[in-house]
C-alpha cells in the first residue's frame, strides 16, 4: 500500500469516528432525556392527575385537571389570534404582495420571531393586564397568539408558493380570475401543507412559560371564562419543580411527561397528514 | 421523408428549392381553395409584445380561420408561445409584460373584453399536463362551476360530455372521483382537454400539447384534434413538423419575433416564399 492510501484510509476512520461519536452524543442525550422524562412521569402518573385540582400543601394526591383545561384554553385563544393573521398574512406575502413591502414585511416577520418569548409575554401585560389590573386568560392567550403568528405567516407563505404555477394558469386559464384561482386551487392544493405547519407552530408555543408568567399568571383552581388568571402546564412544571416539596417534583415530572406527550401526538398527526398530500404534480 | 399526407401536386425536389417569388401566385391559390369559405374568427393586427424592455413580438398580422387547425413552427424562443399565449391574455399575469396592437375575436378587441370572458372562450391546454390536485370529475366540473353557468343537475352530464369529446370517457367512466394523478401522462393531457372543453370554448389553444407523450399518446391527441376541429376552431404551437404537417390547415413560421410566412400547410411545406422557411422545414436550420 503507498503512502498516500495509508494516510487517506487514516484520515478516513479518524473523521467516521469523530461524526458517529458527534451522532451518538447528540442523540444520546436527547434519548436520555426522553427517557429520564418517562421514567419519571409516568411513574407518579395516575388518574387523578387529569381529574383532580392542585391539593394545598402537605396533603398528598391531586392533579392538575385545571393546568391542562387552562392550557387548552390559551392555546384556543392562541389560535383565534395567531392562525387568521397568520394565514391570511401567508396568503397576501405569497399571492399580491409586490417585491418592496413583500421584503419589509418578511423582514419583519423574521425579526419578530427572533424577539425573546418573555418580551412578547410585557407586550400582552402591556396591552391588556394593565388597563385591565388584573392577569387573564386573554391576556396569555393572546400573548401566544402573538408568538404564533411569524411562523405562521412564513409556513403559509412557503407552502403556497410551492404550488407551481402551472395549475394557477390551468385555472385562470377557465375564466378564473386571480382571487378565485387561489381560493379554489391554490388554497386547496396547500393546504395539507398550511395546516402542518399550523400544528408544529401550535405544538411548539403549548410548551412556552415565559409568556404566561405575567399574563395568565397561575392559580390553583378552576378558572371559568376567560377573564381569570389560570394555570398552565408550563407555568405548572415551573412553580412545582423550584418548590421543595417531593410530592409536587413528582407532579412536575408528570405534568412535563403529558406535554411531551401532546407535542409528540401532534408531531405524528402533522407527519401523518403531510404523507397523505398526493403525489406532487409533475 | 416527404411531411404531408396527401399532396395534392407532389413536387419535384428542385421545383421546391428554385421556386421563386412570380411563381408562387398559382399553386397558392390552388392549396387556399378548400379554405376560402372559413370564416376569420380570430384575428391580430400589428401586434408587439415586450417583456418589460425586450421585445419578444414584432408586428405580428395574421387570422386564424373559423373551425380549422392553425399549427405555429418555429426554433426555441422564436415567440411562437408568446404569441399563442397573447391570444387568451395569459402573459398578462407576467409582471411588466406590455403589449400593443389589436386582437380580434369575432369582430372585438380582446383587450377590451372582461378578461375572464376571453379565456372562458378562448380556452387553452399547456406544455405539460397540469391536471388540478382533485378528483377526475371535479376537474372537468371546476371550468363550468367557476363560471358559473351550469345547474347541478346538468353537471354530471356536462362533464361527461366534456370527457367523451376528449376521447376519455371509456377509460374514466368507472373512477371519476380518484385522483386525477392517477392517470398516465397521456390521460392527463387528454383530461386537461376535456376540462378545457367542459367550458365550451370557440378556440382552443394547444402549446406543444404532445411534447411530454409518448407516440401513442401524440396519436391519440392528434385523432382529438381532427374530431374537435368542427366544434371548436384550433391554434396549436409544436416543435414537431410532421405534427404540424399531419394536423393544421394552415401555418405560421415565427423566427426571432416575427411572423416569417403564414400560408396554408401545404404552401409552406411544398412551396414556402421566403428562404428562411424552406430552410427550416428542410432541416437546414433549427
Amino acid at each position: 500500500m503507498s503512502l498516500n492510501l495509508i494516510r487517506r484510509k487514516t484520515v478516513n476512520v479518524v473523521m467516521l469516528g469523530l461524526t458517529g461519536l458527534c451522532t451518538f452524543l447528540a442523540a444520546g442525550t436527547l434519548v436520555y432525556i426522553l427517557g429520564y422524562l418517562f421514567v419519571h412521569g409516568a411513574r407518579s402518573l395516575d388518574w387523578n392527575f387529569f381529574t383532580k385540582l392542585p391539593t394545598p400543601v402537605g396533603e398528598t394526591g391531586g392533579g392538575m385537571a385545571n393546568a391542562i383545561v387552562g392550557s387548552a384554553k390559551l392555546l384556543g385563544i392562541a389560535m383565534v389570534v395567531g392562525i387568521p393573521i397568520g394565514f391570511l398574512g401567508g396568503v397576501y406575502l405569497a399571492e399580491f404582495s409586490g417585491s418592496t413591502f413583500g421584503f419589509f414585511v418578511r423582514y419583519t416577520t423574521d425579526l419578530l420571531n427572533g424577539v425573546p418569548s418573555i418580551v412578547i409575554g410585557i407586550f400582552a401585560y402591556t396591552l391588556i393586564v394593565l388597563p385591565q389590573k388584573h392577569f387573564s386568560t386573554l391576556a396569555g392567550g393572546l400573548a401566544l397568539g402573538v408568538m404564533m403568528i411569524p411562523i405562521a405567516i412564513r409556513s403559509s407563505e412557503e407552502f403556497l408558493r410551492a404550488v407551481p404555477t402551472n395549475l394557477r394558469e390551468g385555472s385562470m386559464a377557465l375564466g378564473a380570475s386571480k382571487a378565485k384561482s387561489i381560493l379554489t386551487v391554490v388554497i386547496p392544493a396547500a393546504k395539507h401543507g398550511i395546516l402542518t405547519g399550523i400544528m408544529l407552530n401550535l405544538a411548539r408555543v403549548a410548551g412556552e412559560t415565559a409568556p404566561l408568567l405575567f399574563t395568565s399568571f397561575s392559580n390553583r383552581f378552576w378558572s371559568p371564562g376567560i377573564e381569570q388568571p389560570t394555570a398552565a402546564l408550563p407555568v405548572m412544571i415551573f412553580t412545582y419543580a423550584i418548590a421543595p416539596y417531593d410530592d409536587w417534583h413528582q407532579q412536575a415530572w408528570s405534568a412535563g411527561f403529558i406535554l411531551l406527550t401532546l407535542v409528540l401526538a401532534v408531531n405524528i398527526v402533522a407527519r401523518l397528514i403531510l404523507s397523505k398530500r398526493g403525489p406532487a404534480p409533475r | 421523408m416527404n411531411p404531408m399526407q396527401a399532396p395534392s401536386q407532389p413536387p419535384s425536389p428542385d421545383t421546391k428549392v428554385n421556386m421563386g417569388l412570380s411563381n408562387l401566385d398559382m399553386p397558392m391559390a390552388e392549396e387556399s381553395k378548400p379554405n376560402a369559405d372559413a370564416a376569420s374568427k380570430l384575428g391580430a393586427t400589428d401586434l408587439n409584445f415586450f417583456y418589460g424592455s425586450f421585445q419578444a413580438l414584432h408586428s405580428i398580422s395574421m387570422k386564424v380561420y373559423a373551425n380549422r387547425v392553425t399549427a405555429f413552427i418555429g426554433p426555441s424562443g422564436c415567440g411562437k408561445s408568446t404569441f399563442l399565449r397573447t391570444l387568451n391574455r395569459m402573459n398578462e399575469t407576467v409582471r411588466h409584460s406590455r403589449v400593443e396592437g389589436e386582437i380580434l375575436l369575432d369582430g372585438e378587441n380582446i383587450f377590451r373584453l372582461e378578461v375572464s370572458e376571453v379565456r372562458r372562450r378562448v380556452g387553452m391546454v399547456f406544455q405539460r399536463s397540469n391536471p388540478f390536485p382533485k378528483s377526475i370529475f371535479e376537474n372537468v366540473a371546476y371550468g363550468p362551476r367557476i363560471n358559473g353557468f351550469v345547474s347541478r343537475a346538468s353537471l354530471r352530464d356536462r362533464v361527461e360530455q366534456s370527457l367523451r369529446r376528449a376521447a376519455l370517457w371509456d377509460e374514466v367512466k368507472d373512477k371519476l372521483h380518484e385522483s386525477a394523478y392517477s392517470l398516465s401522462g397521456g390521460q392527463q393531457q387528454r383530461l386537461c382537454i376535456a376540462r378545457a372543453l367542459a367550458v365550451d370554448p370557440e378556440v382552443l389553444l394547444l402549446d406543444e400539447p404532445c411534447s411530454a407523450l409518448d407516440p401513442i399518446a401524440t396519436a391519440k391527441i392528434e385523432d382529438l384534434i381532427f374530431q374537435l376541429k368542427d366544434s371548436c376552431t384550433i391554434v396549436i404551437v409544436t416543435h414537431n413538423m410532421q405534427q404540424a404537417a399531419r394536423v393544421a390547415d394552415f401555418t405560421g413560421f415565427f423566427l426571432l419575433g416575427k411572423l416569417v410566412e403564414f400560408d396554408s400547410t401545404t404552401v409552406i411545406f411544398k412551396n414556402p416564399a421566403k428562404k428562411e422557411t424552406e430552410d427550416y422545414v428542410t432541416g437546414r436550420f433549427g
